[in-house]
């Protein structure tokens, strides 16, 4: 009881620094639903701002299938790359192998700016200009250092002889990369995906250069080009609710699997 | 790094023996065939874009009217030259060096703070690691909304982005909310690296809490406090979202970043992507010595 009484001091110190954290959080929700002057929730409680956003423009249904679509499409670019890649660097040895691998890890070193300007006329010379698979083919590539690095060394710690009984069973390195390998690195994966996906949803200035129809933009996009559109008068209410239907899949998924998100800094703090 | 796995061409010769450079060959083969998706990623979304950002860096490269023809050195001497240049590598510095003593110090004290594991800390840390799940344009659109006069739940009539200098702090404070957390995380994963038999011999010493902190923890936590500051420098550097959503770079023109500045001149009227590409080569280049000389210093001092 005296050591209770002892920590209270401390937990109330403690408990008000994490309030401090949440605070912003907690109160976007409550105002994008409290009633404000100045926003489309006058009187009462409601969603009168969830509804100014569902019929921004394109209406919030496109721009949350824009967002969708560029995140999924940037976790299975990735997955597939960083997958194969990652079983290349760790099984095989080829030619080259060094020199890619370090290649790829250069990504990290470039800004993004640097590369954006380029890939602005590149695209276009693609033909995938304005396109959100050109968009989702190169947030792919921003995710490949880590998750190109991820998978392999998930694939490295898989035990050796359990490779090497695959393939003494007959199983070609396909057989046994989807038979063995990618259920024994299933956390890797599900890392890298976790990653790709809330690096995807929430990049702003990918889009911001390489998007210019705006019925194509992803939702961080909408939800900033909306908050001076209203008649030159700022809809706060619609940016608060803008900012919960961004905030609520990564919060989520973050609490769903903060094991995985945890880990993935794990590895590289110890192996950066 | 483990080795043991990777298929050397005298193991596999036991399991099927056609001629070791048959096999050998048959292994690189295979290996290129699975690298070959991350290669043509690395080829054409980096390599190229780096090759022709080379090339757009001399010529005079217009937004809509493309390449005209050899523009260097002026499209680094105009870049260099432009009003906002100077002003912007500055507040870049400032803001960098403030975002990183005041992040580093923060999220230390935090990770100290939960660094033993409990169910109260564990609370904690998902509080502090909450923020560090939000997009930077999200957490960015938030404040916004939070330093707006006609929203804001803060009592009194605070200019948050009203003045250079306000509008520099509100903005720290926005990095430091969003990023505590994760910075916290890479240096509890320092800290619970570090031997419990070390803290104990510091004890046996008679070394005080300070002394233990100063003389054992810090040392020892020197690679993850050199890999936080190596991300907080290189990320508060090309710090760009949050300055064009909560600041435009306003109040005038006072809180311009270096990488607002290559996207004004490429995309906001100027529309010169040659002059653009010029500076974010000279970005990429400061970029390395900057890096190189953190990982001189931070490496030099660990033993």
């Amino acid at each position: 009881m005296s050591r209770l009484l002892l920590r209270t001091p401390q937990h109330v110190l403690t408990g008000g620094l994490a309030l401090i954290f949440l605070f912003p959080l907690v109160w976007a929700s409550l105002a994008s639903v409290a009633p404000h002057a100045g926003t489309q929730q006058t009187d009462g409680w409601g969603f009168a701002n969830y509804d100014t956003l569902a019929h921004y423009q394109a209406g919030i249904a496109q721009y949350l299938f824009n967002s969708f679509a560029i995140s999924l499409m940037t976790v299975l670019f990735t997955l597939f790359a960083s997958v194969t890649g990652g079983y290349a660097f760790a099984m095989f040895r080829f030619p080259g192998r060094n020199a890619l691998f370090l290649l790829t890890l250069a990504i990290l070193m470039v800004p993004y700016a640097t590369l954006l300007i380029p890939l602005y006329v590149l695209l276009n010379s693609l033909g995938l200009q304005n396109s959100l698979i050109g968009l989702a083919l190169v947030l792919s590539m921003f995710q490949l250092p880590f998750a190109t690095f991820m998978m392999r060394i998930s694939f490295e710690a898989v035990p050796g002889e359990l490779r090497e009984a695959a393939l003494i069973d007959g199983c070609g390195s396909l057989r046994a990369l989807q038979r063995v390998l990618i259920p024994a690195a299933k956390p890797g994966l599900i890392t890298v995906g976790l990653f790709a996906f809330l690096a995807a949803w929430n990049d702003f200035i990918t889009p911001l250069v390489l998007i210019s129809d705006s019925d194509k933009v992803p939702l961080p996009l909408a939800v900033a080009n909306l908050r001076g559109q209203v008649m030159g008068i700022v809809d706060y209410g619609a940016t608060e609710a803008g900012v919960v239907v961004l905030a609520l899949p990564c919060i989520v998924f973050f609490l769903a699997l903060q094991r995985h998100y945890v880990r993935g800094f794990m590895s590289g703090a110890l192996k950066g | 790094m483990p080795r043991s796995l990777t298929l050397s061409p005298s193991k596999t010769a036991v399991v099927s023996s056609p001629s070791r450079s048959a096999r050998r060959s048959r292994t690189a083969l295979t290996g290129w065939a699975y690298a070959a998706p991350t290669a043509l990623f690395v080829v054409i979304f980096f390599v190229a874009p780096i090759g022709l950002v080379g090339r757009m860096s001399v010529s005079d490269w217009g937004l809509f009217a493309g390449n005209r023809g050899w523009n260097a050195p002026e499209n680094f001497t105009d870049a260099v030259s432009d009003r906002l240049f100077w002003p912007a590598v500055w507040f870049t510095v400032k803001y960098t060096v403030l975002t990183t003593v005041i992040l580093l110090v923060l999220a230390l004290g935090l990770a100290l703070l939960v660094q033993e594991s409990s169910r109260w800390n564990g609370i904690l840390r998902t509080s502090f690691l909450v923020p560090s799940a939000l997009g930077l344009a999200s957490a960015s659109l938030l404040f916004y909304a939070l330093y707006s006069p006609q929203a804001s739940p803060i009592p009194g009539q605070i200019s948050f982005l009203g003045t250079p200098w306000s509008a520099l702090w509100s903005t720290v404070a926005l990095i430091v909310w969003r990023f505590a957390g994760f910075y916290m995380l890479l240096l509890l994963v320092g800290l619970q690296s570090i031997p419990g038999d070390v803290y104990e011999a510091a004890r046996l010493d008679g070394a005080g809490r300070w002394q233990t902190f100063r003389h054992v923890t810090l040392p020892l936590l020197r690679p993850s406090l050199a890999l936080c500051t190596i991300l907080c420098v290189t990320g508060s550097l090309l710090a760009f979202d949050q300055f064009y959503i909560l600041t435009k770079g306003g109040p005038d023109n006072s809180t311009v970043t270096i990488v607002q500045l290559i996207y004004n001149m490429a995309f906001q009227g100027q529309n010169n992507l040659g002059r653009a590409a010029a500076l974010s080569i000279l970005v990429l280049a400061a970029l390395l010595v900057v890096n190189i000389v953190q990982f001189r210093g931070l490496r030099g001092r660990e033993r």
